[in-house]
C-alpha cells in the first residue's frame, strides 16, 4: 500500500495523451467508414450473384412443370384453353382500379398462329377447367396442341370415345409407333446413307481415275462400268428401302388422337407425330413429377426438334465438353511449356517484360477479334491447305476448310492462353527457392529439377489456371458463331464411320444455343422458357467440369504442399 | 567492377604453395601468440586486420577441401576476400561470424551453388581432395554429388519420404528396388531418423515436424555417400530439442564425413566442432582448433564476437 502511495505520479505526457485519444475519436483513422464500404461492396456483389442464380434457377427449373390448363370463355370471342405463363395487375388509366390479366399459354399455333394470349379478368365471362383437356406434343414442327378430347381414330374412323380408353389405346399404339420410327431412322440414316456415302466416294474414285488415267484409258472404262453396275444395286436398294419406309410411315398415319380445339375445330393428331399426351388436369403430383422427369430426360438425352425451342440438347451438351476437352488438352501443355520458359529458362530483361506485358495484354483482346483470326488463319489457310493435300477429290466442297470442332477448340486455346500463362507463371513463382536449390544441391540438372521437384510443387496453381481456361472457354460464343458453332448439325460429332470422332464438322455449343433461342428465333416468346433451361444446364456443366478441376487441385495440394508448420 | 587489393598477408599464403603455415606461432598450451614469432602480425591490435590469423595445428591434418585466395564479388560487391582456408578430413569446421560476414557465401561456393546466381564472378581456387572445383571441364553436377548441403530452413520436397531420401539416386537413374531401399535406410539410419519413420515411408514428408524434415535433409544428403557435408544453419529454424538431436547426429556423421557448419550459436559452435572460423566483412580473420578460439582467441575483434562484445 505504501508503495503504492509512495509512487510517483505519472508524467503528464501532454503531448502524446490528447492525440491517442484523437486518434481513437476521429472515424477516419478507425476506418469505420472503410469497413462499410468495402462490406457493402461484397454484398452488392453477392447480392447480384445470388440473384442471376436464383433467377436461373426459378425460370430453369420451372419450364418443364406442367400446369393445369385453363378454358376461358370471353362472350362473343373465340374461347381459349391454356396454361397461366404469367400473371400481373395492371390499370388502364391512373385513377382506375388494377385489374389481373394473364397470359395463357394457348399453343395450337397451326391454328391461330400464336403461341401465347392475354387475357383479363374483365372481358372473362367463364371460366373452368375441363377434365378432359389434354396437352399433346408433336415432332412435326408445329409445337403443342391443347384441346379436349374426342377419341382415338384408326383410318380416320372414331374407334374409341370413352377418354380413359382412348389415352390407353393411345400410349398402346405409341409404343409400337417407336418401333417403328425407330426402323425407320435406321433406314433413312444407316442403310440409304451408307449408299449415299458409297456413291460420293464412288464418284471421288472415278474422278480420281479420270485424273489419273484419262477418259479413253481401258482401266478408266473398266472402273465406269464397274462403277455403273454396282450405281444400279444401290438404286434398286434404296428403292426398296423407300418402300419400307412409306409403308411404315401409312402404318404411322394410320393412328390419331382427336382433339377438339377451343373453337370447336377438331385436329387428328398422327400417333407418329405426338411426343408425349396427358390429360393436364386429371394429374395427380406424382403423374406431373412423371411428366417433369421425362421432359427432362427427354431435354438431356434427345435432339432438338423445332428449330431448337423443343425436345433435347444433347448434341450441344455434348459438342460443349467435347469442345472444352480438346480445347483443354491444348491450351494446358501449351501454356505450361511457355511459361515454363519464360520463368524458369529465360534470363530477365527487356524482352522477357516485353513478352509478359504482350501476353498479359492478349487476355483483353475481345473474343470476336479471336472469331475473326480463327477463321482467317485455322479455317482457311491451315484448313484449305490441309483439304488440298488431303482430300482434294472432295473439293470445292470444304472438309477442313470451314468453321468445324477442331479449329474451334484451337480457336478458344488461343483464346484462354494467357490465363493458363500468367496463372502457370505465378505458380511456378511461388515455389520457394529453397527447393530448387535443395534439388541442384542433391546434383539434379535444371532439367531433373524442373521436372520432379519444381512442375509438381506447382501444378495445383496450374490446375488453377486450367480451371479458369475451362470456365472461359466453356462460356464463350461470340468467336464460336465464326469457326464452328452451327444452328442445325446434320451430321453428329460422333458415329459410326471410321474415325469415329470428326473433328471438321460443326458442333451445336449450348451458349451459341442460347444466343439463337432467344434472339434470333421466329418465336423468341415460345423458346424463353428454353433460353433459361439451357442457361441454367450451362451452367451446370461449367461447375461440374469446375468442380472436377477443383477436386483435382485438393488432391495435388494435399499431395504436394501440406505444410505442417 | 572492383579488383581484388593488393593483399598484405600474401607472404604467409603463397597462391599455389602448400597449405597454409600458422601466421601466428602459439605456445603449445597456452594458446598465447609467441612474441616476436614470425607470424606476430596477427597478435590483437596489430595494424593488419585484413590478414588471417591461423593457429598453430591449423594445415597440420589432412585437408578435404583446400581453399586458396578465394575471392567472390556480387556484380560489383565483393563479398569474399581472398579466403584461404583448409578444412580438416573427418573433422566439424564451424564458420562463425556476423550476418552479411560471408559464412553462407563462403559454404555455397564450396558445392558451387553460388553458380545460379547470374552476377557472381569468382577468383582463386579451391579443391576437393585435390579435384579442382572451379576451372574449366568441371562437372558441377558430379561435384554437387560429391558434397551434400543442408539448408537454413528443412525443404523437403513435395513427394514421399522414402522419395526424398533417395532422390540423388533417382535422378542418376538407379531403378534396381533393393538399392534404393537398402540406400533409404541406411541414410535414415545415419541420420537417426529410422526408428521414428520406417513404418510410414510412402507417406508425404511435408507430414514431418520441423526437427524430422531437417534430419530428412540430412539423410538425402548423405544418401548419396557425399566426401563433404555442408550445413548452412541447419538449426536455426527448430527449437532446443530438436537441435539437441541434431548436434548429437553431427557428433556421430563426424569421422565418416567432413562437415562444415554455418552457425549463429556460439555454444552450438563451441560444442560441436573440432575447429571454427571466424569471418568478419568478408575475410577469414582467425582459423584455429574451437577450444582455443573460444578460450584464447589471438584476435580481438575474434574475441569480442565470442565474448558477444561485438559492435
Amino acid at each position: 500500500m505504501t508503495a503504492t502511495l509512495r509512487r510517483p505520479p505519472p508524467p503528464p505526457a501532454r503531448s502524446a495523451r490528447p492525440r491517442r485519444q484523437r486518434l481513437a475519436a476521429d472515424p477516419a483513422a478507425r476506418g469505420e467508414a472503410w469497413l462499410w464500404i468495402a462490406a457493402g461492396a461484397l454484398a452488392l456483389a453477392v447480392l447480384m450473384i445470388a440473384g442471376l442464380l436464383a433467377l436461373i434457377l426459378v425460370q430453369g427449373l420451372g419450364t418443364f412443370w406442367p400446369g393445369e390448363l385453363v378454358r376461358v370463355e370471353r362472350g362473343a370471342e373465340t374461347a381459349l384453353l391454356g396454361e397461366v405463363e404469367k400473371s400481373e395487375l395492371y390499370r388502364a388509366t391512373p385513377e382506375s382500379l388494377g385489374v389481373r390479366r394473364r397470359m395463357l399459354r394457348t399453343a395450337n399455333f397451326d391454328l391461330t398462329g400464336t403461341h401465347f394470349h392475354w387475357v383479363s379478368d374483365t372481358e372473362i365471362t367463364r371460366e373452368e377447367r375441363p377434365q378432359w383437356a389434354i396437352v399433346a406434343e408433336r415432332s412435326d414442327g408445329w409445337g403443342r396442341f391443347q384441346g379436349e378430347l374426342v377419341g382415338w381414330s384408326v383410318d380416320g374412323q372414331l374407334v374409341e370415345r370413352d377418354p380413359q380408353r382412348a389415352l390407353a389405346a393411345c400410349a398402346a399404339e405409341h409404343a409400337r409407333a417407336a418401333e417403328r420410327l425407330e426402323r425407320r431412322a435406321e433406314l433413312v440414316q444407316d442403310e440409304i446413307g451408307a449408299a449415299n456415302r458409297a456413291q460420293e466416294e464412288a464418284r471421288i474414285e472415278l474422278q480420281r481415275s479420270l485424273r489419273e488415267h484419262g477418259p479413253g484409258a481401258a482401266a478408266h472404262r473398266l472402273l465406269v462400268e464397274r462403277s455403273d453396275a454396282e450405281q444400279a444395286l444401290r438404286d434398286r436398294q434404296v428403292a426398296a428401302w423407300t418402300e419400307e419406309i412409306q409403308a411404315l410411315d401409312a402404318e404411322n398415319a394410320r393412328h390419331a388422337l382427336v382433339l377438339r380445339a377451343p373453337d370447336g375445330r377438331e385436329q387428328p393428331i398422327a400417333v407418329d407425330a405426338l411426343v408425349r399426351a396427358y390429360p393436364a388436369n386429371q394429374l395427380g403430383t406424382l403423374g406431373r413429377l412423371g411428366v417433369y422427369a421425362s421432359r427432362w430426360l427427354e431435354f438431356l438425352t434427345e435432339e432438338p426438334r423445332e428449330s431448337n425451342s423443343a425436345g433435347g440438347v444433347w448434341p450441344a451438351i455434348f459438342g460443349t465438353v467435347v469442345m472444352t476437352l480438346i480445347m483443354t488438352l491444348f491450351v494446358v501443355p501449351f501454356g505450361v511449356l511457355a511459361a515454363l520458359y519464360l520463368r524458369e529458362y529465360a534470363k530477365p530483361g527487356p524482352l522477357v517484360s516485353f513478352v509478359r506485358i504482350s501476353v498479359n495484354n492478349l487476355a483483353g483482346v475481345p473474343s470476336i477479334v479471336f472469331g475473326v483470326f480463327g477463321l482467317g488463319f485455322f479455317c482457311y489457310l491451315i484448313g484449305s491447305s490441309i483439304d488440298e493435300l488431303l482430300f482434294s477429290e472432295a473439293l470445292p466442297n470444304p472438309t477442313y476448310g470451314k468453321g468445324g470442332l477442331m479449329w474451334a477448340a484451337l480457336t478458344l486455346a488461343l483464346l484462354t492462353l494467357p490465363v493458363v500463362i500468367v496463372a502457370t507463371e505465378e505458380a511456378l513463382a511461388a515455389v520457394p527457392n529453397s527447393m530448387r536449390e535443395g534439388s541442384y544441391a542433391c546434383g539434379a540438372t535444371k532439367v531433373q529439377t524442373i521436372l520432379r521437384i519444381v512442375l509438381p510443387r506447382a501444378l495445383p496453381g496450374i490446375t488453377t489456371g486450367a480451371i479458369l481456361a475451362i470456365a472461359r472457354g466453356a462460356g464463350e460464343v461470340a468467336p464460336l458463331m465464326l469457326v464452328g458453332a452451327a444452328k442445325l448439325a446434320p451430321k453428329l460429332l460422333v458415329d459410326d464411320t471410321p474415325p469415329f470422332l470428326h473433328p471438321e464438322r460443326s458442333f451445336l455449343h449450348l451458349g451459341f444455343q442460347i444466343f439463337d433461342l432467344g434472339f434470333q428465333s421466329q418465336n423468341s416468346e415460345a423458346a424463353k422458357p428454353m433460353v433459361y433451361t439451357t442457361t441454367l444446364l450451362l451452367i451446370a456443366i461449367i461447375v461440374l467440369l469446375n468442380l472436377a478441376a477443383v477436386s483435382l487441385r485438393t488432391r495435388l495440394r494435399r499431395k504436394f504442399s501440406a505444410n505442417p508448420f | 567492377m572492383q579488383r581484388l587489393e593488393p593483399r598484405a598477408h600474401q607472404a604467409d599464403t603463397p597462391r599455389h604453395g602448400p597449405l597454409p603455415r600458422p601466421s601466428t606461432a602459439t605456445a603449445p598450451g597456452t594458446g598465447a601468440p609467441v612474441p616476436g614469432g614470425p607470424g606476430d602480425l596477427g597478435v590483437p591490435g596489430a595494424p593488419d586486420t585484413q590478414a588471417t590469423t591461423y593457429h598453430e595445428v591449423v594445415g597440420k591434418e589432412p585437408a578435404v577441401i583446400e581453399i586458396r585466395d578465394f575471392s567472390l564479388w556480387y556484380g560489383a560487391k565483393q563479398a569474399l576476400h581472398a579466403v584461404t582456408m583448409p578444412i580438416a578430413a573427418g573433422k566439424i569446421t564451424a564458420l562463425i561470424g556476423p550476418s552479411g560476414c560471408g559464412k553462407s557465401t563462403l559454404l555455397r561456393s564450396v558445392n558451387r551453388l553460388n553458380d545460379l546466381v547470374d552476377s557472381v564472378r569468382i577468383e582463386g581456387d579451391m579443391r576437393l581432395n585435390g579435384d579442382p572445383i572451379y576451372g574449366r571441364g568441371v562437372d558441377v553436377i558430379e561435384l554437387r554429388k560429391r558434397v551434400g548441403m543442408v539448408f537454413q530452413k528443412p525443404n523437403p520436397f513435395p513427394m514421399s519420404i522414402a522419395e526424398n531420401v533417395v532422390y540423388s539416386l533417382r535422378i542418376d537413374g538407379v531403378r534396381d528396388r533393393t538399392l534404393l531401399e537398402e540406400a533409404c535406410e541406411r541414410s535414415l539410419r545415419g541420420a537417426g531418423l529410422w526408428e521414428e519413420v520406417k513404418d510410414r515411408l510412402p507417406e508425404s514428408a511435408l507430414s514431418l515436424s520441423g526437427g524430422q524434415q531437417q534430419r530428412l535433409c540430412i539423410a538425402r544428403a548423405i544418401a548419396a555417400e557425399p566426401e563433404v557435408l555442408l550445413l548452412d544453419e541447419p538449426c536455426s529454424a527448430l527449437d532446443p530439442i530438436a537441435t539437441g538431436r541434431i548436434e548429437e547426429l553431427m557428433a556421430e556423421l563426424k569421422g565418416q564425413y567432413s562437415i562444415l557448419i554455418v552457425t549463429h550459436n556460439m555454444q552450438q559452435a563451441s560444442r560441436t566442432s573440432d575447429f571454427t572460423a571466424f569471418m568478419y566483412l568478408g575475410r577469414l580473420i582467425e582459423l584455429g582448433p574451437t577450444s582455443e578460439m573460444f578460450r584464447l582467441p589471438l584476435r580481438r575483434e575474434t574475441e569480442d564476437y565470442v565474448t558477444g562484445r561485438f559492435g
